[in-house]
């Protein structure tokens, strides 16, 4: 069958229209003359994680505090293992980058000289609820931006050894689209959906990371051969449990302490309170049988109370509509918490693309910023923002308009085909709903999910790696009824991908750096003699080669040479 | 539960499919929305705050705290979004949000 297809060309082409996305877009369009094109899967307006709001602005450099005093806490707190340049770059643009988003309308709390009202040492307070509102609607003012939304990009368009744009589908026009660029910028998230989540059945997708993240822009990296890091590094935040609802609000805003089911505070006998050792003391505390643990909210005053209502609606809707119905509310209850399922995040921990100091990928003309981005643990919001005007920047500085370079007609075709044997394929062999639950239960089980307390071993790992490649098999056979359901094949695609590199970078560290969050029980101590170093990862002809590297400090501003 | 839409009062604009960031709503046959994978729903709202009909509602299900009431919004002024939390006895609980104001938290 024929399906209606289109190229075009243009100077820059931004894949995902999300925190980092937009914000490289705005910077292209308010620094050159560039002709940039945003592909989005959904909608602009409020795709990517921050659809429901956000709470606050967690990375910003307060009085007192020094963008050297920033990359000194995420390192401590990321247990050394951070791409220090990287993370230096970000830290000297927070404040800029928080600044231009009140430009753009997007309100903070301010004291009686004007200064913003701090929540904890690193973060202000906000109205988070419109945020990607906001921000498409400045996106909307500049003519040389076009947003193409409902698009679903698959996958790179390469010819030697260069990115020359991207291909996909459009969702809604049912049309297959290539997309010409001199520049190609990856902006699409992290990957959500490679463990079980907490909720089962119709509340699956009640989970903290966007469930439509899943990993699109690692995948297309890897099969096209680029070198990524610190997959390891999976991220688990402790959250509200059964809303999932984000715990900060809560224990930085009303400063409450965590408590076990005795009500003892039990955070200090695990020492130092770092992000991974305060989900750990919680994990620790349950397998111990004091569990459940709570946020000890009982008690806060009524006005209190009726502020946090307000600002999970501005985030986390359910959440106050969980205590509306159920006539409770934080003053009358305590908060009970639990870990998420793990992700893969480069805006809260430190995998993705291995970049250089300008986020350039080591594919040529590929940049990669924001949650896809590697090194740079902690960049929350402000540090994606930062991240897409770092890359924006240099492509201006670089950009040469030279002739753009394309695949012959035959080759493109080919490409299409590749999208369209899915919905071709004559009848399903395997339903997608399968392969999803059982990607699920094997990384549960095998890899270092929720149920294994997230503990894996190289056993265990090597039944997870056995598993997925017969998953692998069974995507070939997948059938697609509709353009929704292509979209659906894909992500289920890419997330065996992920899965695939995720297993082999878990079984290359071998020590346990972070609790939780590689949890080795074959090595379980920290080996600071030996594993002071990153864990990278090429895939080539099918197979992951893993490369370990040195760390890189502050001052070195890092560029591929080898 | 995720969300249900009210056909009776779907206006059929369009604008709740065009947000969802999971490609979720569809419109049947009569041109009136839909959430074609209610089980993929994020909670996040998104839709009922684009629709000027008030046409959607939100649910949690029973397992994850939900005791059958739900919740939607309306908007009063440009910058105010008003969110209605209706529990299964029907009392309404009305809480106004100046989109200009930040969180005290």
């Amino acid at each position: 069958m024929n399906y209606k297809n289109k190229t075009c060309e243009i100077d820059v082409l931004i894949v995902g229209g999300g925190t980092a996305g937009c914000f490289c877009a705005l910077t292209l369009a308010e620094n050159s003359g560039l002709k940039v094109i945003i592909a989005e899967k959904a909608n602009i307006k409020r795709s990517g994680c921050l659809a429901a709001g956000i709470n606050a602005i967690n990375a910003y450099i307060n009085p007192g505090e020094t963008p050297e005093s920033f990359v000194e806490y995420v390192k401590n707190d990321s247990e050394q293992v951070i791409r220090e340049d990287l993370v230096y770059s970000i830290a000297k643009k927070l404040n800029k980058t928080t600044e231009k988003i009140e430009q753009l309308g997007l309100p903070f709390l301010k004291d009686d000289h004007g200064n913003y009202v701090q929540r904890g040492k690193r973060s202000i307070k906000i109205n988070g609820e419109n945020i990607k509102p906001i921000l498409a609607g400045a996106i909307e003012k500049k003519p040389s931006i076009t947003v193409i939304n409902k698009l679903n990009i698959v996958d790179y368009l390469v010819k030697d050894n260069k990115i020359i744009g991207a291909y996909g589908f459009s969702i809604e026009d049912r049309e297959l689209i290539a997309i010409y660029a001199r520049h190609t910028v990856c902006a699409t998230g992290g990957t959500s959906g490679l463990y079980k989540p907490n909720n089962p059945n119709l509340s699956r997708h009640k989970m903290w990371y966007s469930p439509f993240n899943t990993g699109a822009g690692y995948a297309m990296g890897i099969r096209a051969g680029a070198e990524m890091t610190s997959f390891e590094m999976r991220f688990i935040a402790l959250r509200c449990k059964d809303t999932i609802a984000p715990t900060g609000t809560i224990a930085h805003g009303v400063k409450v302490p965590q408590i076990n089911s005795k009500g003892e505070e039990y955070i200090h006998k695990y020492g130092k309170p770092s992000t991974h050792m305060r989900l750990y003391a919680t994990v620790q505390e349950n397998k111990a049988g004091n569990g459940p643990c709570y946020l000890k909210t009982k008690g806060i005053s009524k006005d209190q109370q009726e502020e946090l209502f307000k600002a999970y609606l501005n985030m986390a809707p359910s959440h106050t509509l969980k205590w509306l119905e159920n006539n409770s509310g934080p003053a009358s209850e305590n908060i009970e918490i639990e870990g998420t399922e793990p992700y893969i995040t480069g805006g809260h921990s430190a995998c993705g693309y291995w970049v250089d100091i300008n986020r350039k990928t080591t594919l040529k003309n590929l940049y990669a910023i924001g949650d896809v981005a590697g090194g740079s643990p902690k960049k929350y919001v402000t540090g994606c923002f930062a991240e897409g005007e770092i890359a924006a920047l240099s492509i201006i500085k670089e950009f040469k308009h030279d002739r753009t370079e394309k695949l012959t007609e035959q080759e493109l075709k080919e490409k299409f085909s590749g999208i369209t044997k899915f919905l071709e394929n004559s009848k399903n062999t395997c339903s997608i709903n399968l392969i999803e639950k059982t990607l699920q239960e094997t990384m549960d089980k095998f890899a270092g999910g929720i149920s294994e307390h997230y503990e894996y071993s190289k056993n265990r790992l090597e039944l997870a790696k056995s598993e997925l490649k017969t998953l692998f098999e069974l995507t070939n056979g997948l059938k697609a009824g509709n353009f929704h359901e292509l979209m659906l094949i894909y992500e289920i695609i890419d997330r065996l991908y992920v899965g695939k590199v995720l297993i082999e970078h878990l079984l290359a560290r071998q020590e346990t750096r972070w609790r939780c969050y590689q949890e080795n029980t074959d090595f379980p101590k920290k080996d600071d003699k030996n594993w002071l170093k990153y864990v990278n990862s090429k895939y080539e002809n099918g197979e992951i080669k893993i490369i370990v590297r040195n760390l890189v400090k502050k001052d070195e501003n890092y560029e591929h040479s080898n | 539960m995720s969300i249900q839409i009210d056909k009776n009062k779907c206006i059929s604009c369009g604008k709740c499919g065009n947000v969802c960031p999971g490609n979720l709503i569809y419109n049947d046959l009569q041109g009136k929305a839909f959430i074609k994978y209610p089980e993929d729903c994020w909670d996040c709202t998104a839709c009922i705050k684009e629709c000027p009909a008030q046409a959607i509602k939100l649910y949690l299900e029973e397992g994850i705290g939900g005791k059958g009431g739900y919740l939607y919004t309306s908007q009063e002024r440009k910058d105010c979004l008003i969110w209605h939390m209706v529990d299964k006895f029907g009392k309404e609980k009305v809480i106004s949000i100046n989109r200009k104001v930040s969180n005290a938290y």
